[in-house]
């Protein structure tokens, strides 16, 4: 136990996600013991993040203004919208270059055993989004896992009623990966979504 | 023993740092095992799916000091796909594997590992509607825990039935003396369901209504609530919807 703000700092940067008490020690002390690190501006940025940034009126991605620079874009494809779980993952498929519609972030996936719920999640503001018929085509993003697929198909029973294409993201071997290492539901899935090379 | 290796099924996972998952699993021989697979959430990990909710898999840990850490998985079993394309199927699953969670808390059986593997095939396979597989599930889970309902004889004193009156706290039917003033009566078609869900009987389970279904399904889980004596998360999100037949 250090004494006083010394140790208040170990114990405020402690409750930072994925940072443990010994991260924490050395995370202080490289703040105390650097003469070149700029202690205001770490402060004014994190005040900064907590008054400016919130989440778009229309996707739910994290946003200066009431609508993020995506959905301000005229050039954007406006028929096309892209789910996904987290703001995280729109900057992950924005880093692709492939995709040139909009997003709609959920804020998560339906997960009951954490009490998670399809009206915990932004599904509602989905449908609205969708009742104007600008939108031809959504494509479900969600992560590849469990709580993802399930959500992938909660939404596609929804979206059914309405006319519009329904798409999920592809998934099947990870490219760099051994075959004789992927997994039985990995390969089955490559297999379904095998596309023809030649003939 | 730094190393070994059981049968697990995964009940359910927890994030952990940038790449890695807290994955809590039944074991068919040493319990609830609490270990962190590595690397698991990184696209290219050689875990893959397999240790994903629901899925059965032959494991091989090592012991560490609080956690242990998963070396290697193998598919037994790969329910979790086929559990998650059914949204109703995905919601029962998740009450079950919380149940199991729950009732394991102490220790682990054989018993819970078998009926558990047995209740989720059973979801993948679609072989009966989810909410009859999540009733049944519950009302022979809580019989292996020790807290087996009584359907048929008093639960207080034992007379023999059939008795028409439901009391949770009593641990199941009760007789008109025993049965405290004001318990409502429970017709016989709602107490043969339960009574078919507890032993298993599915011909007889799978002819009941929805209406009678969804009785049941009230009394199974003021059964468990008591029981387990913190709600269970996932059953207010139960589906109760019946799935297209496969």
């Amino acid at each position: 136990m250090y004494e006083g703000i010394v140790q208040d700092l170990i114990d405020e940067l402690g409750r930072l996600p994925g940072i443990g008490p010994k991260s924490a020690q050395r995370i202080a002390f490289h703040i105390l013991q650097t003469e070149s690190f700029d202690v205001t501006k770490l402060a004014e940025t994190l005040l900064a993040v907590r008054d400016k940034v919130k989440f778009c009126e229309i996707c739910g991605n994290v946003s200066e203004q009431d609508r993020c620079s995506i959905c301000r874009d005229p050039r954007r494809n406006q028929s096309l919208i892209c789910v996904v779980e987290e703001a995280k993952d729109v900057v992950a498929i924005e880093r692709t270059r492939e995709f040139r519609g909009l997003y709609h972030v959920l804020g998560g996936a339906i997960s009951p055993i954490d009490g998670i719920g399809p009206d915990d999640l932004r599904i509602r503001q989905l449908m609205q989004r969708l009742a104007d018929g600008t939108v031809e085509e959504v494509i479900i993003a969600t992560d590849p896992n469990l709580e993802g697929e399930a959500t992938a198909t909660y939404l596609s029973r929804l979206l059914k009623t309405l006319e519009i294409k329904v798409s999920r993201l592809a998934s099947g071997l990870p490219v760099g990966g051994d075959l004789e290492y992927a997994d039985e539901v990995t390969l089955g899935r490559a297999f379904e979504g095998r596309r023809v090379v030649v003939g | 023993m730094p190393v070994y290796r059981d049968e697990a099924v995964v009940l359910r996972t927890h994030k952990l740092g940038e790449a890695d998952r807290i994955v809590t699993m039944l074991s068919r021989r040493h319990g609830k095992i609490r270990a962190v697979a590595k690397g698991v959430r990184r696209t290219a990990s050689k875990f893959g799916s397999r240790l994903e909710p629901f899925m059965v898999a032959d494991v091989q840990l090592y012991e560490g000091r609080s956690l242990d850490v998963i070396q290697q998985a193998e598919t037994l079993g790969a329910y979790g796909a086929d559990i998650a394309a059914d949204y109703a199927s995905y919601t029962a699953a998740n009450a079950m594997v919380e149940t199991a969670d729950r009732l394991t808390e102490a220790e682990g059986s054989l018993q819970q590992f078998l009926l558990l593997v047995g209740a989720l095939r059973s979801l993948a396979r679609r072989e009966h509607a989810p909410g009859l597989t999540l009733d049944s599930y519950l009302l022979r889970s809580l019989s292996i825990a020790g807290w087996a309902p009584s359907f048929g004889q008093c639960s207080r004193c034992g007379a023999p039935g059939p008795h028409g009156r439901v009391v949770v706290q009593l641990g199941g039917v009760v007789c008109d003396d025993c049965a405290p003033a004001g318990t409502a009566q429970l017709d016989a078609s709602t107490l043969g369901l339960l009574g078919a869900l507890l032993a298993g009987d599915w011909p007889s389970a799978e002819a009941s209504d929805d209406r009678t279904r969804a009785k049941a399904s009230g009394i199974v889980s003021a059964y468990l609530q008591w029981h387990l004596e913190r709600g269970l998360r996932s059953l207010t999100h139960v589906s109760r919807e019946v799935p297209p037949a496969s």
